[in-house]
């Protein structure tokens, strides 16, 4: 194949792991213009391929890779656009599909979406389809930073929207509806707009700037975001639509969190990644005490799971000042559900995995604080719905480990504030809002679902999908109405 | 945003703040409570909704300096805006008409009780009221208890204010004598209502408390507030934070109450001594 040039993709600069696990700052390093150009020269695409009867076709016609991708991104027109050195083509093709390319670009699951597909695999590693999105999408927050967003010519339709949430559901729902003419009024229950992006996932693999870069241009479309309100408190859905909304988009995530249930959980030191992620993210606690909110700082920390939310407390836990940061996870590396970046980068920063390994119970001391858990051994047996192997409990191997913090990072569900004051809004047995999948409709007309509340906890690109999908279903309806 | 219209510092170290808050006003009910949040660096603290005024479109917080979040709040004066203001959060209290209702308040409590007693009353209650504190000059809105109370007693522990008592003595007196109360509530210090509750528990009286642990997000997201309540984990800041106190694990509240003494601390001294250097606040 004409394109296969090398095996090996570009690597990313890091930061070094003893250093990047003392600070909050940008773990991977993003790709310089030459890395960007040699990476991208590695799709094959547009490559030709000669036939033996002497006709040329394209190398890799099938485009599997944006078959991959949740949102159908057209990869290889991006990436030839980053060959050819057309920036701001590239940016348009990405964000065609993609309204957020600076986030998914740094955290989608790529290795499990686009770049599984990739045909490049089969020589070698696969084009680094993510670090290629990340640089593109670097470059044009450069530009909007040089140059300030020009008044996009927009004319108003008179017809009004709220949007209840602001991760990038909410954000991509507010930003498409806005660009048609609605006027959108945005109602966030934190202090600050982003969802998970901002409460959640760490500085030091997204930094906040790059997330307040797009609520800031979501405004700039003239999007009004109402922050400290938090829907089915101060105000329903039912009484949004009373009050002059011409539609409702429900984007509220699924964040509550789930315990294990277990002797001793509400022990002192005891957090879900929720509590110790908002500590740290949201309320820079790492920055204590020049910011007021304080977070336990621990010696020996367990993190009770393996996705990516588990990655991010171990590694916020070791920047804290943790000397000793263990994952525990029931069941064996292969079904690990974290991102493969993160699960190196947790490695290489010195995080010990304990696998096949469950907690049973907390033992705390006479001022409530943790201070051990009883773990048991597991072993797996058959595979379960899921597909993965369901673990069992091995008899008579409880054992102890002596910890000061221990982290539950086993998932969350949908908040029921929501639900419980909307009527007629038909839920599934998961709590989650019924919607149909196309078109982001609820049971209630007027009503719009999508991201985490709509299939429980998923990713970035499926909320961001599902955002897309809905607006333009709203759309439709908001002209026809 | 929100404005200040009104300050008063009701007595030694607790403060009144009248806030504007029109849509807020129009949905608050007794028991709910809100979060506030200064500035960029402050935390998130969780105060009771001790009054609101729905044709004023005004929200009242009563709250007593304690540590470095409370104690800048204070320094907030009318006109100032508070940077941001959330709520109204949790479930409101269960205001129906139970016959005769018992509300106890202690310290700053007096202020959230006020809420419930007049809600108590406006579903048509008669509504017996027991406020106590520690010495004369920290009691305060005696008139506006009596406004919606059928009968009042207040208590300091020093006696130098109406009787020598604590709020659990004129309580079991009431319950031993009157057999039409139907429901007590009790808000104020963990140990004020943990006592009411083993006071009332013989007599077999519905006891419903205001749980205030740690909050966060106060939205249900993170679990810090939880609480443990007839063997189950809640969160106290959408399940309640009213609960049946005969219920209520007291040991684990006030254990998880204590989790960062010491950061609280830190926090506190190193906020005094900047206060102390630059002087911009002379009354402390
Ligand atoms: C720590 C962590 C790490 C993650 N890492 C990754 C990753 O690497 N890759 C990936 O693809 N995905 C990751 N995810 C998952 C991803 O972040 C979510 O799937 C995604 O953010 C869901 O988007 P959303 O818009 O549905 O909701 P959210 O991002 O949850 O945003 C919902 C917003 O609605 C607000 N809200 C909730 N209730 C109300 C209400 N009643 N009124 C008003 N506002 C309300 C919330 O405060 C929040 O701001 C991670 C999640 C976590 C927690
Ligand atoms: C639902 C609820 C309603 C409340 N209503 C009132 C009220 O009406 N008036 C009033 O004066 N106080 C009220 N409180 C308590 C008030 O929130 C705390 O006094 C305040 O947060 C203390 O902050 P600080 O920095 O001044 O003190 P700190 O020195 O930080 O803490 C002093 C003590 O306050 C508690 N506390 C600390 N941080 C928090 C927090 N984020 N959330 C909750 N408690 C905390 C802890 O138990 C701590 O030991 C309420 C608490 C809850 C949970
Ligand atoms: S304060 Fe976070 S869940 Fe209650």
């Amino acid at each position: 194949m004409a394109g296969l040039k090398t095996a090996k993709s570009v690597s990313m600069r890091n930061q070094e792991p003893a250093e990047r696990k003392k600070n909050f700052e940008e773990v991977a390093l993003g790709y310089s213009e030459e890395e960007a150009l040699t990476e991208s020269k590695r799709c094959v695409h547009f490559a030709p391929k000669l036939l033996d009867d002497g006709r040329t076709i394209l190398c890799c016609p099938e485009r599997p890779c944006t078959k991959g991708c949740p949102v159908g991104v057209d990869i290889p027109d991006f990436i030839k656009a980053v060959r050819d050195g057309e920036m701001q083509k590239a940016v348009d093709i990405l964000k065609a599909k993609n309204s957020l390319p600076g986030v998914c670009g740094r955290v989608c699951p790529q290795e499990s979406q686009c770049q599984a597909e990739c045909v490049v695999k089969d020589a070698g590693d696969p084009v680094e389809i993510g670090r290629l999105e990340r640089y593109v999408a670097d470059w044009e927050l450069g530009q909007r930073k040089k140059s300030p967003l020009k008044d996009l010519k927009i004319t108003p339709t008179g017809k009004k929207v709220a949007v209840v949430g602001s991760g990038p559901a909410g954000l991509t729902v507010a930003g498409d509806l806005a660009k048609n003419g609605h006027k959108v009024v945005m109602y966030e229950a934190l202090h600050v707009a982003g969802g998970v992006l901002m409460y959640g996932i760490p500085e030091f693999r997204l930094p906040k700037d790059v997330v307040m870069s797009e609520v800031e241009y979501v405004r700039s479309l003239g999007v009004e975001i109402k922050l400290d309100h938090v829907v089915g408190k101060i105000i329903t859905a039912d009484e949004l639509l009373e009050s002059g909304y011409d539609a409702v988009f429900l984007g509220p995530g699924a964040g509550a969190p789930m315990f294990l249930n277990i002797e001793g959980e509400n022990l002192n030191g005891i957090f879900s990644a929720n509590e110790f992620l908002t500590r740290v993210n949201l309320m820079k606690s790492y920055l204590f005490p020049d910011y007021d909110t304080p977070v336990q700082k621990s010696r020996v920390v367990a993190v009770i799971g393996a996705g990516n939310v588990a990655m991010d407390a171990t590694r916020c836990a070791l920047r804290i000042g943790a000397e000793q940061v263990h994952i525990i996870y029931r069941r064996s590396m292969e079904e690990v559900p974290a991102r493969h970046e993160e699960v190196e980068h947790a490695l290489e920063e010195g995080v010990v995995f304990n696998i096949l390994t469950n907690p049973i119970k907390f033992i705390g001391d006479e001022k409530g604080n943790v201070t051990e858990m009883i773990c048991q051994k597991m072993e797996l047996g058959e595979p379960d719905q899921s597909g993965r192997r369901r673990p069992f409990p091995i008899k008579d191997s409880e054992f102890s480990i002596k910890i000061d913090a221990a982290i539950i990072a086993l998932g969350t569900y949908p908040n029921p504030v929501i639900p419980e004051t909307t009527s007629e809004l038909e839920l599934t047995r998961w709590g989650t809002i019924k919607t149909d999948e196309n078109t982001g409709r609820t049971s209630r007309k007027g009503i719009w679902c999508g991201g985490d509340m709509a299939t429980g906890a998923a990713t970035v690109i499926s909320a961001m999908g599902a955002g897309k999908r809905a607006a333009k279903d709203m759309d439709e309806y908001l002209k026809n109405n | 945003m929100n404005k200040i219209l009104k300050k008063e510092i009701l007595t030694d170290k607790i403060h009144m703040f009248e806030v504007e808050a029109p849509q807020m006003a129009k949905k608050a009910r007794a028991g709910q409570f809100i979060i506030l949040k200064i500035s960029d660096k402050a935390e998130r603290i969780p105060l009771t909704i001790a009054d609101y005024d729905r044709e004023r479109g005004t929200i009242t917080i009563v709250f007593m300096e304690v540590g470095k979040s409370s104690t800048e709040l204070a320094t907030l004066n009318e006109g100032d805006y508070i940077e941001c203001f959330a709520g109204p959060l949790g479930k409101p209290t269960e205001d129906e008409n139970y016959g005769t209702v018992i509300c106890v308040g202690g310290g700053f409590a007096i202020a959230p009780i006020h809420a419930i007693a007049k809600a108590m009353k406006q579903a048509g209650n008669k509504v017996i009221t027991i406020i106590g504190a520690r010495t004369k000059h920290l009691l305060f809105w005696e008139d506006k208890i009596r406004a919606v109370s059928d009968e009042v007693t207040i208590v300091t522990d020093d006696g130098s204010y109406g009787r020598k008592a604590l709020v659990t003595e004129p309580l079991k007196e009431l319950l031993t004598e009157r057999s039409d109360v139907k429901l007590v509530v009790a808000v104020g210090p963990v140990m004020m209502m943990k006592f009411c509750s083993l006071t009332t528990k013989p007599f077999d009286i519905k006891t419903m408390v205001s749980l205030n642990p740690i909050m966060i997000d106060g939205t249900g997201m993170c679990g810090c507030c939880r609480v443990s309540v007839g063997g189950r984990t809640r969160f106290a800041c959408v399940d309640g934070p009213d609960f049946d106190g005969h219920e209520v694990d007291w040991d684990v509240l006030q254990l998880r109450q204590t989790a960062y003494i010491k950061e609280e601390k830190t926090s506190m001294d190193r906020y005094m001594s900047e206060v102390n250097k630059d002087g911009s606040r002379g009354d402390i």
